[in-house]
């Protein structure tokens, strides 16, 4: 990767969390206030069906932790085991893809 | 050598962030998979909802929620240290990160009844 | 003997790579150095011993070892603040090659400063005037990040990321070229900003701040990398790296 190319990575990843500081704060501030006593599948539903401005706050907390987590998974893996290279690039990318899928599917579910 | 020059504050903040940062990674797909139940209907997120009615599994999301909000709080410093021009008390940040992750834990622990 | 309080059990690493540490008694007197025992060990109980030395006076950078698992200045360390229940454990530095007993080899280190382009980059044609710089400036008080560093691998030994990514530049080195982006007269540019991006550079910096725990000179070699990370933003952002 040219030094371009990495600079670029770490910066993807900070700006990334800095996005995912928003949306946790959001997200933390929901499931303590909002779900008193306990939760149900009506109470979630009720609050994300049908709703643009959840849809469009959930895909962009999936796509800021689809970014965010691999990269930091690839930093982990070069330093805690012998894996470096394409070989490791390639897998964390194929994470970020099926967090993003896996991630998108249930935004799908929830608002639909 | 190594545990014994590890021992100070700012090393412990990052073990802590990138072993949150691992559990929550892990989470995730699991968490995804659960909601995508919605697709099959209401019912059956209940059904898991229900499930997640047991004690263990309601204790293991008190630790996820304070992982991640010392995630959130780490993250949040680092982000400081590296963007903002140099600032000192680094030691003071790490253990109010801290301090806030539990107290947000708490609130979480507080709302479950 | 005269200032002598009690005896010390000192164990010091012998062998290269593969050795023990070995106990020796000696004699605890008032404001001993580490470096102080190293030497009584050396000059009266076994002069087999191999250390590295020069000024005993904090300057040359010579004689770190890692004392009580913390890399540490020997010469300015006194054994009072670092014994435990009149025990002290001395070994060779940690992230470099051991030739014999406390001594290391250090051309990686010093190899990672020239990869690093830690040297004065005259520009192509010479200045025609002296360069007027501010001591004020906020470009000449960042210039001072390295100034005061005695080379003494500390930092490099403190640092869990040199131990897990033996490509990584380390804290002194990129310490080092932080100093050099900041002044004024120096034509590096964009050339060392790559230099000391990615894997081996800046970007694999975890900020825990080992090194500027470690560093006897009070420097804060985090404070700089992060500083290699914006300037290595600005300048990809901008089209210059
Ligand atoms: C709450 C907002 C978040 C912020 C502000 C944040 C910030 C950061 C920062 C600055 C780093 C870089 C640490 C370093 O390499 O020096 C990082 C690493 C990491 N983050 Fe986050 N993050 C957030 C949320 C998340 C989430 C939700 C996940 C997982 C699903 C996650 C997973 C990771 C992982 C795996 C690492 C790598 C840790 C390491 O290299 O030690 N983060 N985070
Ligand atoms: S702050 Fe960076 S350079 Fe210093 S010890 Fe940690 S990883 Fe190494
Ligand atoms: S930065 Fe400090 S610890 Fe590192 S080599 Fe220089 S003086 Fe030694
Ligand atoms: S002997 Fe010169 S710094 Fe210690």
């Amino acid at each position: 990767m040219s030094a371009r190319a990495q600079t670029y990575l770490w910066f993807a990843q900070r700006l990334s969390g800095a996005v995912l500081a928003l949306c946790v704060a959001v997200h933390l501030a929901t499931i303590i206030l909002a779900v008193q006593g306990g939760l149900s599948a009506a109470e979630i539903l009720g609050r994300t069906r049908g709703s643009t401005a959840w849809a469009a706050f959930y895909a962009a907390f999936v796509l800021a932790v689809a970014v965010h987590a691999p990269i930091g998974l690839r930093a982990i893996l070069r330093e805690w085991t012998l894996w470096r290279g394409r070989g490791l690039d390639a897998a964390v990318a194929l994470v970020g893809v099926g967090l993003a899928l896996l991630g998108w599917r249930a935004v799908g579910a929830v608002v639909g | 050598m190594s545990w014994r020059n590890r021992n100070h504050p700012t090393f412990w903040a990052f073990l802590v962030h990138r072993l949150s940062g691992i559990a929550l990674t892990l989470f995730l797909p699991f968490h995804f998979w659960t909601l995508g139940q919605a697709i099959a209907g209401e019912a059956a997120l209940d059904g898991f909802l229900r499930w997640a009615e047991q004690p263990l599994v309601k204790a293991s999301e008190v630790v996820l929620v304070v992982l991640l909000a010392a995630h959130l709080f780490g993250g949040l410093r680092l982000l400081a240290l590296e963007f903002l021009p140099w600032r000192d008390g680094q030691k003071s940040l790490v253990a109010l990160g801290g301090a806030l992750s539990l107290v947000v834990g708490l609130a979480f622990l507080l709302n479950l009844a | 003997m005269p200032g002598q309080v009690d005896a010390l059990t000192v164990s010091v690493w012998r062998g290269a790579a593969a050795g023990r540490y070995v106990d020796y008694q000696v004699p605890h007197r008032t404001s001993q150095t580490v470096l102080d025992i190293v030497t009584y060990i050396q000059r009266r109980l076994d002069p087999t011993l191999s250390y590295r030395f020069s000024c005993r006076v904090g300057v040359c950078g010579s004689c770190a070892m890692t004392v009580n698992g913390v890399p540490r200045w020997t010469c300015r360390t006194h054994v009072d603040r670092v014994a435990k229940d009149r025990k002290l454990e001395i070994g060779p530095l940690r992230n470099l090659p051991v030739i014999k007993d406390l001594a290391t080899d250090m051309r990686a280190f010093f190899d990672k400063w020239a990869r690093a382009k830690g040297q004065f980059q005259p520009p192509a044609t010479p200045a025609a005037d002296f360069a007027r710089v501010d001591p004020a400036s906020a470009a000449r008080r960042e210039a001072d990040a390295a100034i005061e560093c005695i080379g003494c691998a500390v930092c490099y030994s403190a640092c869990d990321v040199v131990a897990w990514n033996p490509d990584y530049l380390g804290p002194a080195a990129l310490n080092r070229a932080w100093s050099l982006v900041n002044d004024v007269r120096d034509a590096g540019g964009a050339e060392r900003l790559a230099a000391v991006s990615g894997d081996a550079g800046c970007h694999s910096c975890h900020s825990h701040q080992a090194c500027a725990e470690r560093c006897p000179k009070q420097l804060n070699p985090t404070a700089a990398i992060a500083g290699l990370k914006r300037a290595t933003l600005k300048a990809a952002l901008t089209g210059a790296l």
